[in-house]
């Protein structure tokens, strides 16, 4: 158990034993989805996939954006950009939880010096129409991962089920490594005479520059016109019959949706309006794609 | 013949806050079946963990007994076709029937049922029938939306009746004997022997199936902790049960976190630890809290618990400096300023922002205490207390915290130096929060716990959004509750008319408040009747006095009703009841069209036309009658007692003696028994009848003037 043994996973080796794990349990490696989200369910490879009846398992990490939660690399804890370590598996099989107890132990992670725990907590995401039934996984009181079974995308009935894991990975390492800001995670281990890197050393100017960027720089005028047009362009994807297309414009104005939050220029009445929009373009994606594949009935 | 029965339905992770409800679903419906089949267990043992659902039903008889029902058939004389549709109905053949004068009857007997037949059958109707608050579908099975839902994905059954199984399937799982143990203290499948040997098997496997043993575990350990560091564990039923539906083999630890974290108020380091962490809180021998916690862990650590105390001890820090870090960054702006960001929130989209409720409240508070209403309050304070009193909901710790809204404002009254009575005000100013909550007694309190009350609901009956049925989405009965509960705790004399119209100033002129807004005083009044009745007073005589209109001192009309239960408990109230109920009946029979006039006239305000001095004189007719008319000693002792009691109840009426009042009245009671012991009020003179029904209708209307007697019971 590399739980005892004397370097603990790297960041990077932390990604790469997950992979190998759920590999091995016959899941599809992905690469990140290529556009701004705010969490790794957005990927089309959850959202759209999680539809339908043909069985799905993949695994892949997704860069996600939370542009109100950037402190301009002041908070050790807290990223406008981080990793989420996502695992979808369709129909949800019947050792889910201990496959995923599986890849805690893969991590290094020992069941019986760690205390795990499955602690209730539904999710829910408006502007998707969905909502699943779950747990947050506490490992020694903190929270690790979310494990959610899907009862609904989109508006409409999993059927079948997804089961949805997604690891919080800095969390994760920062335990493992027994970090206590996630700058001073080591991000692979030094070879030779290349030395190791740290998270600071590959993002901390990132979140510096972002967090002034959602904060101050970026333009509410064009950030208003930008949540229109891609409003625009997935209404006339789906109208064009090309729902994958139309899906990735949802996903465009939702995340143009978080950073007009960010500015803090949207009032609370606006707010429930927007968010209203979106969820419309998203469902509305959802029901392109399902009709697309003759699932709708 | 009896056997021990045992059902044990394996799940993943049941929600804690559902176990409870859950157990008993299970060992109700489980009562429900076995009844239908005509079965019943000695009793029922039942088990819960955060895997397991599980039953015992204790000396279960292993069939259900023979019945024999005699069913009656057509005559003997009947035709063929009658009897031979009998005998098929019954099973029988003609021989065996038997000739009771001429109609045919069969003895049917119906042997009795095996108990494994009827458990394989009421099992899985059981488990469809189970009614979670939420559930779920998983799996294969998921992709018809009919199948099979439970809590969380149901893993295995296990039933056994003695040493057999129960044989029976629900979709993909069949009954059988085995189960798991502990998720990481125990590997492979456990075999159970039978239902008395199930809780010690799954021992063995670190699983404690009792809920209750659970529960007695972590407090007895937890106090131990706590005792050997020196410390007292402050007690939290909750969270035992709580952390006792997360643990399957609870291990509780002690850890401690820096008390440099002390700085910050206490309440939020208590939150901060009980509600995100779910860990218990500690006190030292001084009564302050300690830099300590305890964490329920559901293994036996193989390093003794260091490595989840460490874990632990980290997530709490990262939460404390959250919270240390809004606290300073907080009080590095001052209320006043808080406070003006609140006209970016809005608190309705029909009301504004939450600045203009601040305004509102602040104006109802200053006239409440200008107004001499709330006695010793500095209006300039109570405008003060009021204007800050929100503006917490703006800081970064009430935004992380919303339940420590007006403690925080409290605490950062104080670190700025506000006066104490400010400070406390914006601190108390929501209580009460629901029954048995403290009330408010501080002046200054009082007036902005009370303006912020009978704003919201002045407001929201304004712009028409008052509760209706069971939908009362801003809370207007709990603020209507907690406005009465300061009113008539601190004995406030107020007009609710007329502070409502001072709620409302754009709708009522302050001078004309003519019962304007009397949707929200009949709010009101339903109120209390609820809290009053809660209080053990007689909802009828609530009636009694309301019915009698007019009346918005709500300490005045509680004063009256308080006075009326005593009365009404006395010999003579129960007389004069029963001597006014005999005349009321007497009226109602002979003048229906009197009493319908009545009640025309009291369509708005009941009492109104009875206690108007104009009417009441227009029934002393006795005054009028033709001097032929002599009055019987009865009749005269009852004119007398009348003249004497009417205008002593009317004076100690506006003087708020109500016992007087009472007392007044109680001096009817002897002269209406003699007048119904001596007079026949049906007399066939006319004149008499009339003079006589005017005399009752003057008794009526006398003891109206305290309360409408004809709403009180017995």
């Amino acid at each position: 158990m590399p739980d005892n043994a004397s370097t603990p996973l790297s960041f990077q080796q932390l990604i790469l034993t997950l992979h190998d794990y759920w590999a091995a349990r016959g899941c599809v490696i992905l690469q990140p989805f290529d556009m701004r989200v705010g969490a790794g369910t957005f990927h089309p490879a959850t959202t759209l996939r999680s539809l339908g009846p043909d069985p799905w398992n993949c695994a892949y990490v997704q860069p996600s954006r939370r542009p109100t939660d950037g402190r301009y690399g002041e908070n050790p804890n807290r990223l406008q950009h981080y990793y989420q370590y996502q695992v979808i598996m369709k129909p949800s099989p019947p050792d889910l939880q201990e496959l995923y107890l599986g890849s805690l132990a893969a991590i290094g992670i020992d069941p019986l010096v760690h205390d795990i725990r499955f602690v209730e907590d539904d999710w829910e995401s408006p502007t998707l129409g969905a909502w699943g039934l779950g747990w947050e996984v506490w490992c020694d009181g903190m929270e690790v991962t979310q494990f959610t079974y899907f009862q609904q995308m989109g508006g409409y009935d999993c059927k079948p089920v997804t089961g949805e894991l997604t690891y919080g990975l800095e969390r994760l390492a920062m335990y493992i490594q027994g970090k206590d800001s996630v700058y001073d995670l080591i991000f692979n281990d030094a070879v030779a005479d290349r030395p190791a890197v740290t998270y600071g050393d590959v993002f901390l100017e990132n979140e510096r520059q972002l967090s002034k960027w959602n904060f101050e720089v970026a333009d509410t005028d064009k950030l208003f016109r930008w949540f229109k047009d891609a409003e625009a362009e997935c209404q006339a994807s789906i109208a064009a019959g090309v729902p994958l297309a139309a899906y990735e414009q949802a996903i465009e104005a939702s995340h143009i949706f978080n950073l007009l939050q960010a500015r803090g220029v949207i009032s609370v009445q606006e707010r429930a309006s927007y968010m209203g929009r979106v969820r419309d373009l998203a469902k509305g994606s959802c029901e392109a794609w399902m009709a697309h594949n003759g699932w709708a009935e | 013949m009896s056997a021990d029965f045992l059902l044990e339905l394996r799940c993943e992770e049941i929600p804690a806050r559902m176990q409870a409800k859950a157990s008993e679903e299970l060992a109700r419906l489980f009562s429900e079946k076995l009844a239908e089949a005509g079965l019943k267990a000695a009793r029922l043992t039942s088990y819960v963990t955060p895997r397991r659902l599980a039953l015992i039903a204790h000396d279960l008889p292993l069939a259900t007994e023979a019945v024999s029902e005699e069913y009656k058939g057509p005559r003997t004389s009947a035709p063929a076709q009658a009897l031979e549709g009998f005998l098929r109905k019954t099973g029988l053949t003609q021989d065996q029937l038997e000739d009771r004068d001429g109609v045919w009857f069969a003895l049917v007997e119906k042997p009795g049922r095996a108990t494994t037949d009827v458990l394989a059958e009421a099992i899985p109707a059981m488990i469809r029938a189970f009614s979670w608050p939420k559930s779920m579908r998983w799996g294969e099975a998921s992709l018809s939306t009919e199948s099979l839902r439970w809590v969380r994905p149901l893993q295995g059954i296990v039933a056994l009746l003695g040493d057999d199984i129960v044989s029976f399937a629900i979709e993909d799982f069949k009954a059988g004997r085995t189960t798991v143990g502990h998720r990481f203290h125990s590997s492979g499948e456990i075999v159970i022997e039978r239902a008395s040997t199930y809780v010690e098997q799954l021992r063995a496997a670190y699983v404690i199936v009792d809920q209750a043993e659970r529960r007695a575990t972590i407090e007895s350990r937890a106090s131990v902790l706590a005792s050997e560091a020196g410390l007292d564990l402050i007690p939290d039923a909750g969270l035992v049960a709580e952390n006792a539906g997360l643990t399957e083999w609870p291990v509780p630890l002690l850890g401690r976190f820096d008390p440099a974290f002390l700085d910050v108020p206490p309440e939020v380091i208590q939150l901060t630890l009980r509600i995100n962490q779910k860990y218990f809180v500690l006190r030292d021998k001084a009564g302050a809290l300690a830099n300590a916690f305890i964490c329920t862990a559901n293994i036996e650590a193989r390093d003794g618990g260091a490595a989840i105390v460490a874990g632990n001890g980290k997530v709490l820090a990262a939460r404390l400096s959250d919270a240390r870090f809004f606290w300073e960054q907080d009080k590095k702006t001052s209320l006043a300023v808080h406070a003006q960001k609140l006209s970016r929130i809005t608190f309705h989209e029909k009301l504004g922002t939450v600045a203009d409720k601040v305004e509102r409240v602040a104006k109802l508070a200053e006239w409440l205490a200008s107004e001499g209403i709330v006695p010793g309050c500095d209006p300039a304070l109570a405008r003060q207390a009021a204007e800050l009193a929100k503006a917490d909901l703006v800081t970064e710790m009430v935004g992380e915290f919303p339940e420590l809204q007006g403690l925080m404002g409290g605490y950062y009254a104080r670190a700025e130096g506000l006066p104490d009575a400010v400070a406390d005000a914006i601190r108390d100013h929501y209580k009460p929060v629901g029954q048995g909550d403290e009330v408010p007694t501080a002046p200054v309190t009082v007036a902005v716990a009370l303006a912020d009350k009978l704003d919201s609901i002045a407001q929201f009956f304004q712009a028409n959004l008052k509760p209706t049925g069971s939908k009362d989405p801003f809370g207007l009965r709990r603020s209507a509750l907690g406005a009465l509960a300061i009113i008539v705790h601190n004995g406030l004399r107020l007009h609710l008319d007329v502070a409502v119209a001072v709620a409302l100033p754009n709708k009522q002129p302050l001078e004309t408040p003519v019962w304007g807004q009397q949707d929200i005083l009949d709010f009101f009044a339903d109120r209390l009747k609820v809290q009053q009745r809660e209080a053990g007073v007689r909802h009828d005589l609530i009636d009694a006095v309301f019915a009698l209109g007019g009346e918005d001192d709500l300490v005045r009309l509680l004063s009256r009703v308080h006075a009326l239960q005593h009365f009404i408990t006395t010999e003579d109230g129960a007389n004069l009841l029963a001597g006014y109920k005999r005349a009321a009946n007497i009226l109602k029979k002979e003048r229906p069209e009197n009493g319908k006039a009545t009640s025309q006239a009291g369509e708005e305000d009941p009492g109104a036309a009875l206690t108007d001095p104009k009417i009441a004189d227009a029934m002393r007719v006795h005054d009028t009658l033709p001097p032929a008319y002599v009055l019987e000693p009865a009749e005269a002792a009852l004119v007398a007692a009348l003249d004497a009691a009417e205008p002593r109840a009317e004076q100690a009426v506006v003087a708020e003696r109500f016992e007087e009042a009472m007392a007044a009245l109680a001096t009817l009671r002897g002269p209406i028994d003699t007048f119904f012991d001596d007079v026949t009020v049906n007399d066939p003179d006319p004149t008499k009848r009339e003079a006589r029904l005017n005399l009752l209708t003057r008794i009526r209307a006398a003891v109206h003037k305290v309360a409408d007697f004809s709403k009180i019971e017995g």
